[in-house]
């Protein structure tokens, strides 16, 4: 019961567990922590690069060939630094908060699928460190412990500053993982599981089974917004909001433990990258099926991860294009872009991609009735607003 | 598209040239009349230009040049003159490079130079003593341990005074009204400023002005 329940779609723990398999879920969960850190230095180089690019600026370029290990020598330095902990700091807290930020980050990545099924010393296994039967529920609930992370930063660093900049932090969070969770029931309702390996398989074969073409393009984009307000990112980054706060929630922080959150804040945004081109761009299957009768090392391994890897990068790229180009949303802008655009946007696709996997013709009665809704919700909501310009008149 | 415009620039933008300059191992080249540490000039037969009149420490609005004159030894004269700069020291942890000592100078002695480049890491450093702020026996300036030029960094370094007002005289055209210096003989005019009429001695830029058509 417990191996099936861990084993999900995994062959490899379906079977009789004996040492072999031990080892090899070892050395997998080695390969993807180790892959996870290095895509994380990549990252913020690429990152800094990038956007000294589209700044006319050079960026890194002393620490080893083209910069590539400023990140390594950044982080040796942060390990030297003083461990500073504030005096009125609640200190398990205190010392907690990061690995509660750093740690669901990781795991989030666990589930994500890099290549399809393959075979190691004689075991057939996923190219996936767990494909658990909660799946795709997995991210969400990862999400939400980071949120954990964040909001108990701030209150245990037993400082005012930190205190609103979490509480700014974890509303956004949670306010943006509703949006989140709509789409991603989106996604499920079509690909019919919730196994991260079934919502691949279910894209596969060529780019029009793409969920961001089945599911109409909407859906992707609200996602790809939603999920930058999750990562705190540019445009959404009012969390650190680098050049208007100090740090927000994790101002007292130094040395390793806000290296922690940086990693986190990085792991994050490559999870979350991967976690779209699982969902939405059919995370290792290759555009219009190429190559995908050939066998072999290089048909079962190489060429899979080589369509992830292509696919990630592209969504790394957009989040620094994002990061170059737009302004910061002012508070209200983001919690107005969450709650009033982008829940009703999702929810109204939720119901039209329901209705439609019923029953095409339900989709006549649907329709109209999403229109009825969205000019009563548009309605409400200019009455709203109306009303409060009128009591700031009359205040 | 709008509001998606931004994202075309941003684009662009990684295509064009990068503006940023390595610093250390690439340098702008310094404008002609960059204000940089001073040298005290020789004239062409080894002679100090300084003769001690502490004109340039009475200008000085930093107050940082201390200037000592002396007779010059009858045997073994410094300078041409009847006195010579016997101490000369500028403090760098005050001088603001206004150059108005170098317009001050009656014989063109101090000029400023391009180098800029040094990092002393006491106050005894940050005092250039007369010995150097002197030029070597080449005519060039003394190379400090903690001063940062490399070859050809020391090339123009008396520009200012001799572009805007050699003796004293604001009005002169490409004419030399200059002494020569030791190790770069007498420097030519600027390239841009041409040679006054011969026939009405009228200065350039009242030519350039009658050309112009006004």
């Amino acid at each position: 019961m417990l191996a099936a329940l861990l084993a999900g779609g995994d062959p490899l723990l379906s079977g009789k567990i004996d040492i072999g398999v031990f080892l090899i879920v070892c050395l997998k969960t080695f390969v993807t922590f180790a892959v996870l850190m290095v895509a994380v230095l990549f990252m913020v180089w690429f990152e800094r690069k990038v956007i000294s690019d589209m700044q006319n600026r050079i960026g890194p370029n002393r620490a080893g060939p083209w910069g590539l290990l400023q990140t390594l020598a950044d982080g040796i330095k942060l390990f030297f630094k003083e461990d500073l902990l504030p005096e009125r700091a609640d200190r398990r807290i205190y010392r907690l908060a990061p690995y509660l930020s750093a740690v669901p980050a990781f795991l989030s990545f666990a589930i994500v699928p890099i290549g399809g099924t393959v075979s190691v010393f004689g075991h057939q296994t996923r190219m996936q460190l767990a494909d658990p039967p909660v799946g795709i529920l997995f991210l969400l609930a990862m999400s939400s412990v980071a949120v954990y992370g964040v909001m108990l930063a701030g209150w245990s660093s037993g400082s005012k500053y930190p205190l609103l900049g979490s509480v700014r932090a974890s509303a956004q969070m949670v306010s943006y993982e509703a949006a989140l969770g709509l789409i991603v029931a989106t996604v499920v309702l079509v690909s019919g599981s919730l196994y991260t390996s079934d919502i691949v398989a279910s894209q596969s074969g060529s780019i029009v089974n793409w969920h961001i073409i089945r599911l109409g393009v909407l859906p992707f984009f609200l996602f790809l917004i939603a999920a930058t307000a999750e990562l705190n990112r540019p445009p959404f980054d009012l969390v650190e909001a680098e050049q208007e706060l100090v740090g927000g929630f994790h101002t007292e922080y130094s040395s390793i433990r806000f290296a922690l959150f940086f990693l986190a804040e990085f792991m994050n945004t490559v999870t979350m990258s991967a976690v779209i081109v699982t969902l939405f761009l059919g995370g290792p299957s290759a555009p219009f099926g190429i190559g995908e009768n050939i066998g072999g090392f290089f048909g079962d391994w190489l060429l899979p991860i080589f369509w992830f890897v292509a696919k990630l990068f592209l969504f790394l790229f957009t989040y620094v294009w994002f990061r170059a180009t737009l302004p910061r949303l002012r508070y209200d802008q983001l919690m107005d872009l969450g709650w009033k655009a982008l829940i009703p946007a999702s929810l109204a696709w939720l119901l039209v991609i329901a209705a439609i996997t019923i029953e095409r013709t339900y989709l006549l009665i649907a329709f109209p009735v999403l229109l009825l809704c969205a000019a009563m919700l548009y309605r409400s909501l200019a009455l709203g607003k109306a009303t409060v310009q009128e009591e700031d008149l009359h205040a | 598209m709008g509001a998606l415009d931004g994202f075309k620039v941003t684009f662009r933008q990684m295509f064009l040239p990068r503006v940023t300059v390595q610093y250390p191992e690439e340098k702008r080249p310094k404008p002609d009349r960059h204000h940089g540490r001073h040298v005290l000039n020789r004239y062409e037969d080894g002679m100090e230009k300084c003769i001690g009149c502490e004109l340039c420490a009475g200008v000085c609005p930093a107050r940082c040049i201390y200037v000592r004159g002396a007779d010059n030894p009858p045997d073994a004269p410094v300078s041409p003159g009847e006195r010579f700069g016997f101490v000369y020291e500028i403090n760098y942890l005050r001088c603001i490079h206004c150059d108005l000592c170098v317009e001050a100078c009656p014989t063109e002695a101090i000029t400023e130079t391009k180098l800029f480049e040094f990092s002393f890491t006491n106050r005894q450093d940050a005092i250039y003593t007369k010995d150097e702020l002197l030029v070597g026996d080449d005519g060039k300036p003394r190379h400090l341990p903690w001063e940062h030029w490399g070859e050809g960094d020391d090339d123009i370094t008396s520009q200012w005074v001799r572009a805007t007002a050699p003796s004293g005289s604001a009005s002169f055209t490409g004419v030399v009204q200059w002494s020569g210096e030791l190790g770069k003989g007498i420097t030519e005019p600027e390239l841009d400023q041409t040679a006054a009429d011969e026939e009405t001695g009228e200065p350039w830029w009242v030519l350039s002005e009658n050309r112009g058509g006004r």
